[in-house]
C-alpha cells in the first residue's frame, strides 16, 4: 500500500460531506428482490470468493486425484484383474466420492462464514431468510460440477470410456450433483451446531468417510461378510454409485435413479428448515 | 421534542440473558427522528445486545420494543426494511472487493445488476474508496474498512442507521471522517443510534445519551445535563511566574471558592462551572498584577461522568467480566 499522500485517495472532510449527503438523498428504494434473485446474488458471492481464492478448489480436486491413481494402479490389479477393468468400475465411484466430500466443505464455509461481521448484515436485511444458504449451496454446486470434471478428464486420460458417451457422463454428474445438494444441508446443519469450522471438518469427515467406503465404491459387496453387505447394499451412496455406473454405460436401473432423487429430496425437506432455523437463531 | 410521527425507537424493558449472564437486564430506550442518540457504556455493558435486538439479528427475553411503530419480533421484516446496521465487527466481506461488497448489497436490496453497480460506484466515490474499488477489503486499512461499512449501510437510504462503535480502532484522522459522515446522515434525516465507548464521541456526536452499565441504563439525558448532574467544571491557570501563586491563590479563591495547586509549580485550579465567572476572575486576577501564560475552562469529562455515576471507572468493567457478545459470537 502505497502511503505518498498524493497517490491516497484525498479525503477531505468537506468536500466528503457533500459528497456523501449528495449519495445518500439521491436514491429511491427500489422494490424488494424476489428469493431466487437474493439467492442468486448469494451463489454469485460464492463464485466470486473462488475467483479470488481460486486454491480453494485444490481442496476438492487433489484428494480425489490422488484416490484415482492409487486406487486404480496400487489395488486394480489385486482387486479386479487389471488396472483397465478395474478403472471402469471405480471412476464412477471416485466421481461420487469427491463430489460428496466436497459437500463437507459447504458445512466449514458456512461455519466460518459465521464468525464474520457480514453475516449480521446479511440477516438484517429484508430478504427472504432462506436465500444466503439456498444461494452459498447453488455456489457450491458450481464447485461440485468441477470436482465432478476433474475426476472425469482424469478418467478419460487414464483410459476409461464411459459406454453410454458424453450423455450419460452429463447425466451421472448431474445425478451425483442433486444428491450432494440434499446432502449438504446435512453439513450445514453441522455447521451451524458446532462451534468451530475445524470440528465441523472432523465430524464431517468422520461421517462421510465411512458412508463412502462401506458402499459399492471402491469394491463389489459380494466378497463382504452378511452383515457388512446387508449395510452396503441399502447404503444410498452404494445405490447413487450403482446409477452413475449404469448412466455412465447406458444400462441404468431406473428404480435405483428414483431412489437417489427420494433421498436427496427427503434430506431437503428435513435439513434445509433446520438449517434455516439455526441460521436465524444464531 | 414533540412529534406525532411514531418514535424512531421505543424501547421498554428489553432483556436478554445468555447463559447465567444476563446481558441487557431492562433497558429503556426513546430515541426521537432525526437524532443521534448516543449508548454509552464500557465493553460488555449490553450496548451490542440491545441494538441487535433492535435491528430484529435476536429476539428479547421479555420486554418490547418498536422502531418507527413497527414491532421488532412481530413485525421484524418490516423493521428491516427501515434500518441498517453496521457492527462492531466489521459488516463487510473481507473475501470480496470493495465494489463487489457494494453490487451485492445493491442486488440483495433489489437493484437491477446496472443500477446496482452505479449506486455501488457513487458511493465508493462518495467514501472516497475509488482507487481501492478493486482491492480485496482483507488489504483495506481499518478507516478504509469503515467507511465501506458505512457506505454498505447506505446503499438504500435507511430511516434508522445503527452503528456499534464506528471509530474503535481508528486513528484521529479517520475517526474524524467517520464523523463527518455521521453528522452528513443526520443532516439528510437519517435517525442513528450510536454504541460507544469512548464519552469524548457520544461528546462531540449525540443530541441525547444513555449510560448504561451492567445491562441497565443508569442516567440519560443531553450531553450537557449529564455532565452538570455530576457537577461543576474548572478553570485551569498556568502563570508566567510561579512566584506569584500565592497572590493568584487569594485572587481564585475569593472569586470563585475552592482552588487546588497543581503538582506544576505555575499552575493552580478552581471549581467553577460558568463560564462568565470564570471571565471576572481572570480579569480580576490581571488586575491584581497576576501574569498568566494560559488558561482553559474544562468541563467534567463523561469519564467522570461514568466514574459519579456508576462508582467504578470505565475500565474496571472491561476487564472484571467477561463480554457476553464474544461469549456468544463463540458459542
Amino acid at each position: 500500500m502505497s502511503t505518498a499522500p498524493a497517490t491516497q485517495p484525498s479525503f477531505t472532510p468537506e468536500a466528503d460531506a457533500a459528497a456523501v449527503r449528495k449519495a445518500i438523498s439521491s436514491t429511491p428504494r427500489p422494490p424488494r428482490p424476489g428469493a431466487l434473485s437474493a439467492a442468486l446474488a448469494f451463489g454469485w458471492r460464492g463464485m466470486l470468493k473462488v475467483k479470488h481464492v481460486p486454491e480453494q478448489l485444490l481442496d476438492v480436486t487433489i484428494t480425489p486425484v490422488m484416490f484415482v491413481l492409487m486406487f486404480t494402479y496400487l489395488f486394480g490389479g489385486a482387486i479386479a484383474g487389471s488396472t483397465g477393468e478395474y478403472l471402469d468400475y471405480i471412476l464412477p465411484g471416485i466421481l461420487v466420492m469427491s463430489v460428496l466430500f466436497t459437500t463437507v466443505y459447504s458445512g466449514v464455509a458456512l461455519n466460518t462464514d459465521l464468525t464474520k461481521g457480514v453475516v449480521d448484515r446479511f440477516r438484517s436485511l429484508p430478504i427472504w431468510r432462506s436465500a444466503p444458504l439456498v444461494g452459498s449451496l447453488l455456489g457450491d454446486a458450481v464447485r461440485y460440477v468441477i470436482a465432478g470434471t476433474v475426476i472425469i478428464l482424469l478418467g478419460v486420460i487414464l483410459g476409461y470410456r464411459p459406454g453410454a458417451g458424453i450423455v450419460g457422463v452429463l447425466a451421472a454428474l448431474a445425478l451425483v450433483v442433486v444428491f450432494a445438494f440434499g446432502l449438504s444441508w446435512v453439513f450445514t446443519t453441522l455447521g451451524l451446531l458446532l462451534r468451530t469450522p475445524n470440528a465441523v471438518m472432523n465430524a464431517g469427515f468422520m461421517g462421510i468417510f465411512p458412508l463412502t467406503f462401506l458402499s459399492n465404491v471402491f469394491v463389489d459387496p459380494a466378497t463382504l461378510p452378511a452383515g457388512l453387505e446387508a449395510f452396503v447394499d441399502v447404503n444410498p451412496v452404494s445405490i447413487l454409485a450403482t446409477a452413475s455406473r449404469g448412466l455412465m454405460e447406458g444400462n441404468a436401473d431406473s428404480g435405483d435413479i428414483a431412489i437417489v432423487l427420494a433421498v436427496a429430496v427427503a434430506l431437503t425437506a428435513v435439513f434445509a428448515p433446520l438449517t434455516t432455523r439455526l441460521y436465524r437463531r444464531r | 421534542m414533540t412529534t406525532h410521527a411514531p418514535l424512531a425507537v421505543e424501547a421498554t424493558g428489553l432483556v436478554k440473558s445468555f447463559g447465567d449472564t444476563r446481558a441487557v437486564d431492562g433497558v429503556d430506550l426513546t430515541v426521537g427522528r432525526g437524532s443521534i442518540y448516543g449508548v454509552l457504556g464500557p465493553n460488555g455493558a449490553g450496548k451490542t445486545t440491545t441494538i441487535r435486538m433492535l435491528a430484529t439479528l435476536i429476539r428479547p427475553d421479555a420486554g418490547s420494543a418498536r422502531i418507527f411503530g413497527r414491532d421488532i419480533v412481530e413485525e421484524a421484516d418490516a423493521v428491516r426494511g427501515t434500518v441498517s446496521l453496521t457492527g462492531q465487527l466489521a459488516s463487510v466481506d473481507e473475501d470480496l472487493t470493495g465494489r463487489e461488497n457494494l453490487i451485492l448489497l445493491g442486488r440483495l436490496l433489489g437493484f437491477k445488476r446496472t443500477a446496482a453497480k452505479d449506486r455501488a460506484a457513487e458511493l465508493l466515490e462518495a467514501f472516497g474508496l475509488s482507487e481501492a474499488a478493486s482491492r480485496l477489503v482483507k488489504n483495506y486499512s481499518g478507516g478504509m474498512r469503515r467507511r465501506l461499512d458505512i457506505a454498505a449501510s447506505l446503499v438504500v437510504t435507511p430511516e434508522l442507521m445503527f452503528l456499534d462503535e464506528p471509530t474503535t480502532g481508528l486513528d484521529p484522522r479517520s475517526r474524524n471522517q467517520v464523523w463527518e459522515i455521521i453528522r452528513a446522515l443526520v443532516a439528510e434525516g437519517t435517525t442513528i443510534l450510536l454504541c460507544t465507548q469512548y464519552l469524548e464521541e457520544a461528546d462531540q456526536l449525540a443530541d441525547g445519551i444513555a449510560v448504561i452499565d451492567r445491562g441497565k441504563v443508569i442516567a440519560e439525558g443531553t450531553p450537557g445535563q449529564l455532565k452538570a448532574s455530576v457537577g461543576s467544571g474548572a478553570l485551569h491557570v498556568r502563570l508566567l511566574d510561579p512566584e506569584q501563586r500565592p497572590t493568584a491563590e487569594q485572587v481564585l479563591s475569593r472569586e470563585l471558592g475552592s482552588v487546588t495547586l497543581e503538582t506544576d509549580p505555575a499552575a493552580l485550579s478552581a471549581s467553577c462551572s460558568a463560564a462568565d465567572r470564570a471571565a471576572e476572575a481572570i480579569a480580576e486576577l490581571t488586575r491584581s498584577g497576576v501574569r498568566i501564560a494560559d488558561f482553559s475552562l474544562g468541563q467534567p469529562s463523561l469519564d467522570e461522568v461514568f466514574l459519579a455515576l456508576t462508582g467504578h471507572p470505565t475500565d474496571e468493567v472491561s476487564t472484571g467480566q467477561p463480554n457476553p457478545i464474544e461469549e456468544e459470537q463463540k458459542a
